[in-house]
């Protein structure tokens, strides 16, 4: 069967669970006064429609940032404003200042269901046919294999369409931007990346490997020539889409300033709730949140941040090939993840994404990862009531990555790149870290599925009603953990010039 | 210690994987895609574990009144005693099934006791607790596993070329696709509720049995089926002369007639005694309570629409329909491929003049075609047209907005499938102008129906023309299709090729 039949069957299976998983419930439903995600984003659309574009960020009579203030940056109030007239069209109710407040009915949710679909469908899944078509290796087969893969991503499918948010937009942006720049087009590449970051600002997660990147190719063409030249057309290329992004904001510093206050409250603290980082699995043993002070911690964080993304994005800047920068990616986003500051766990989308790319190319790590990012979202799923569509997902993506991808046949320790761990662990007994690797995954998995059973099933102790919850994160947080290590080792233990014959990830 | 390794691998390892001959290490890179051994089936776990993961997902989703019947009928079963079965009316969903079905409800109500006692209450009406609906989704795929075994069997038994084709290619996955994720199937049995899969499961069984040569199987199972759902009496005589014809008689004249002498009492005898054994078993209980009547009076419903004006001509064209499509088997039987087409020849034709017809009956010829369509050209071209308005005429039945996205989905990935992969089996084009235009003109509809028509003045007034419009247009296609296929049944009657058994 010819390819363009083959990916089409793929995104409509993957279009058909999408939209499956939005037949359930969403973050909030029925849960006044606050709600959840859901009515943030209905209510942004009701703030963009009805209110001047000064007032948008600010806390006015009409305006209680208190509410679901907006915190994203300006594409995302143009998104919701888009949204919003099309809202007026079918039922102005939905948008109406103030009175809409809380307003849930069974025509608006198959609207801004389908606002995500449509969005999806637009930005997204294009940008995931494209990358591994163009960008992957190996048969066509294989390449319809990974297109399926990675869009039956649980992940992002239960947040998107079930949580309710727009996050196949940001990603899907910044995807393009790694589609086009492995292309070869630096001008077009960074323009995508530019508006995904003007989308969420979490994007700068991923902002260190495209820096690194794209200077490290100038450096590559020489700087006192087209090296130069290529870094300006880079630079004005951000700026000028900076600039036409914030352009309503551009005539009043005071403006730019309050956006930038909604958009990183450092009032926060270091984390909330519990989500599986550093801080918040350390504040099991030490409470560090009491301890330190809000500077001390957002000092600490910023310096251990710094520290974990240092050795990946020098590695970059010395060889920006593709490989390193999916590898970067993947190891930047992991470490703000782990270290940075107010992280929430749906931030997890953001190594995530990176991580799909190297389904194709270490699909066992990919797919441990995939997955571990999927349960330490569970408690959020659970409070969502997404229960059924969590384990039908993860069940699908598990069983169709693994045979679809032959994870188990490319599980030796070559195919691994698990060289640097045989050096490590000279002093062990002989062992095959490959079978070794396949253990720990079985392992898991189980051990994620009991934990999931767990959670759903017995009630926790009276002294401990975080119990399930905290489990959940911390075991999460020693898989990052460890496949923060991991992949840094992979990226780093690959020699600069690539040796002829593995020749295979060198761009 | 590493054998029993090797072993355990080959036991947890996702799908089984088969070790290549001559090689000792299971550590074997090899694409599943590439090129695959005749005997490798781990492809198809994989479609069936895929389509499963699609029906769980489709849990949460609009189910119609379909659900509550069936609830009542377990509610039924397991509070009451057997002799108040057939005669109790607190909901208007009275059992109206064969009593192997009432038996088989009555099974899997001792397993809805521990999701949720209170759906078991006959007086519950309209109960629809999380638990509920969790356990009467996953009955209806777990006991899909019937479906599947039954489709495996029809695989086996398909006809194919020589000659290494890529998996994709090859008759058996078509078919194994085209039944395992047809659509009809999915949206009846897994969004609006019902148990075909099951049901069709046993008759694509029996079917496999014949195709195989195991008569006395195969006709063991239809007789359990028919003691299912009555509905599959219409399909009843193709069975009846089909077993007389070619298994009654050992053996045939040379020029295929039916040489008298070779009649076995032996089988007759084996036949009857399995459709009455397994009809004691299912309705004995009932005759002996002389509850026979009422039984009867649930399951054929006569006073339910009965329509003077149409009974006569109905009766008349079916009985004319069935008359010249069981002479074709009696006199030149084409072995179990023959009496398969028959088969969907009465299916078809009682859809088109049967009484009391619903919508989703068309599942009855769609499915058993299949089979045919993966052996033959002509036959592939009849089955793309039947079955896309075939399907198409199954879109009223999910009528809410939020399905409406599923059932275009899923529509699309069956229709783009199944044109795709048996325009590639048999190389080339397999529908004239005219019928393209026709099935693109169902899109067309689709829009009429579901967008423009809403959005019209006359929405409030006549609320039943999109219905209307749906129904005549695929009637066009589903007739078209239904003379074809009873021409190809007569051309191969006037012909004298011989076909083994």
């Amino acid at each position: 069967m010819e390819n363009w039949s083959l990916v089409s069957i793929c995104v409509l299976f993957g279009l058909t669970a999408r939209w499956a998983v939005s037949l359930n419930s969403y973050s909030g439903a029925g849960k006044p006064p606050m709600f959840g995600d859901y009515e943030a984003q209905r209510h942004w659309q009701e703030v963009t429609y009805n209110l001047p574009v000064h007032e948008w960020y600010f806390n006015t009579t009409d305006n209680n940032l208190n509410y679901w203030g907006l915190d994203y940056p300006p594409l995302t109030a143009y998104h919701s404003l888009l949204c919003a007239h099309v809202a007026k069209l079918i039922n102005p109710d939905w948008v109406e200042l103030h009175a809409s407040r809380g307003h849930e009915s069974y025509g608006h949710k198959l609207f801004m269901r389908a606002t995500v679909l449509v969005a999806d469908l637009l930005i997204y899944i294009p940008a995931v046919v494209l990358y591994s078509f163009y960008l992957s290796e190996g048969s066509n087969k294989k390449k319809v294999c990974t297109v399926l893969c990675i869009l039956l991503y649980p992940g992002l499918i239960l947040i998107d369409y079930g949580h309710f948010q727009y996050n196949s937009i940001s990603l899907g942006l910044a995807l393009w931007g790694v589609v086009v720049l492995g292309l070869g087009w630096d001008v077009l590449g960074s323009l995508a990346f530019v508006l995904s970051l003007n989308y969420k600002q979490m994007e700068l997660y991923h902002s260190l490997p495209f820096f690194c990147y794209l200077l490290g190719k100038c450096f590559k063409q020489g700087l006192a020539g087209r090296g130069l030249f290529l870094l300006v057309k880079i630079a004005v290329t951000v700026l000028v889409t900076f600039a036409l992004c914030w352009l309503p904001f551009l005539s009043d510093p005071g403006q730019i300033l309050q956006v930038v206050h909604r958009l990183f409250p450092v009032g926060r603290g270091l984390f909330e709730d519990k989500v599986a980082n550093t801080w918040c699995s350390l504040n099991v043993l030490i409470k560090i949140k009491t301890i330190l002070s809000t500077d001390t911690q957002l000092y600490f964080s910023l310096t251990t941040t710094l520290l974990a993304i240092l050795p990946s994005s020098i590695k970059l800047l010395m060889k920006p090939t593709l490989w390193q920068f999916k590898l970067a990616l993947v190891n930047s986003s992991l470490a703000f993840f782990l270290f940075s500051f107010q992280v929430h766990e749906k931030s997890i989308l953001l190594p995530a994404l990176p991580v799909c790319l190297l389904l194709n190319d270490l699909p066992l790590p990919a797919i441990w990862f995939l997955q571990a990012s999927t349960f330490s979202m569970l408690p959020l799923f659970l409070k969502d009531g997404l229960l059924v569509p969590y384990v039908v997902t993860s069940l699908a993506f598990l069983f169709f990555s693994i045979y679809l991808l032959s994870a188990f046949e490319h599980c030796s320790e070559d195919k691994l790149r698990l060289g640097p761990y045989r050096r490590l662990l000279i002093c062990m007994p002989r062992m095959d870290l490959g079978r070794v690797t396949k253990w720990k995954f079985y392992f898991s998995i189980t051990a994620m599925a009991g934990l999931s059973f767990m959670s759903v099933a017995l009630a926790p102790p009276d002294q401990l009603p975080d119990l399930f919850p905290l489990l959940v994160s911390v075991f999460s947080y020693l898989h990052f953990l460890g496949l923060l290590l991991y992949f840094n080792i992979v990226q780093i233990a690959e020699p600069l010039q690539s040796v002829r014959k593995n020749q295979k990830k060198s761009n | 210690m590493c054998y029993l390794y090797v072993e355990l691998q080959s036991v947890i390892s996702i799908p089984p994987r088969l070790i290549h001959r001559g090689q000792a290490s299971v550590y074997d890179t090899g694409c599943v895609m590439a090129t695959p051994r005749a005997d490798d089936w781990s492809w198809f776990p994989a479609l069936a574990l895929g389509v499963s993961f699609l029906k769980c997902i489709l849990i949460n989703a609009y189910h119609s009144t379909d659900f509550e019947v069936h609830r009542n009928w377990l509610a039924i079963t397991h509070s009451l005693p057997v002799s108040k079965w057939y005669h109790e009316n607190t909901s208007e969903w009275t059992l109206d099934y064969p009593p192997l079905f009432a038996w088989f409800e009555y099974s899997l109500s001792h397993v809805a006791q521990h999701f949720d006692k209170e759906m078991l209450v006959v007086q519950n009406l309209i109960y629809t607790s999380p638990a509920t609906i969790l356990f009467q989704r996953l009955s209806v795929i777990v006991t899909d596993i019937v479906f599947i075994y039954a489709v495996k069997e029809c695989c086996r038994s398909v006809r194919e070329e020589k000659g290494s084709k890529d998996l994709l290619g090859h008759p058996f996955f078509i078919l194994a696709a085209l039944l395992l994720w047809n659509f009809g199937l999915l949206i009846v049995d897994h969004i609006h509720f019902q148990y075909n899969g099951f049901l069709f499961g046993i008759l694509l069984l029996s079917v496999a049995r014949h195709l195989q040569g195991r008569h006395l199987e195969g006709a063991l199972l239809f007789t359990v089926l028919l003691n299912l759902k009555h509905i599959y009496l219409y399909i009843a005589p193709a069975y009846g002369i089909f077993l007389l014809r070619s298994y009654c008689f050992t053996k045939d004249n040379t020029d295929g007639s039916v040489r008298w002498s070779s009649f076995s009492p032996v089988r007759l005898v084996a036949l009857g005694s399995i459709v009455i054994s397994v009809g004691a078993l299912s309705f004995g209980p009932f005759i002996a309570m002389g509850q026979l009547p009422q039984v009867l009076s649930r399951l054929f419903p006569f006073k339910r629409g009965l329509c003077h004006a149409y009974w006569a001509p109905n009766v008349w064209a079916l009985y004319n329909m069935v008359d010249k499509a069981l002479s074709v088997i009696w006199c030149r039987p084409r072995g179990a491929r023959g009496f398969l087409r028959c088969l969907v020849v009465c299916a078809l034709g009682s859809f088109m003049f049967g009484w009391h017809v619903h919508e989703k009956a068309i599942l009855m010829a769609i499915l058993p075609f299949s089979i045919l369509a993966v052996e033959s050209r002509e036959d592939a071209g009849i089955f793309l047209m039947l079955t896309t308005t075939g399907h198409y005429s199954l879109f009223p039945l999910l009528f809410t907005a939020a399905e409406l996205p599923i059932k275009v989905l899923l529509m699309l990935l069956f229709t783009l499938y199944s044109f795709t992969s048996l325009k590639k089996l048999f190389r080339g084009s397999l529908l004239n102008p005219l019928e393209t235009t026709y099935l693109l003109g169902l899109v067309a509809v689709e829009i009429l129906c579901e967008v423009v028509y809403p959005l019209s003045p006359w929405q409030h007034t006549l609320p039943f023309v999109p219905l209307l419009v749906t129904s005549v247009y695929c009637s066009l296609g589903v007739s078209y299709s239904f003379i074809r296929l009873y021409v190809s049944l007569l051309r191969q009657h006037g012909t004298d090729k011989h076909k083994q058994l």
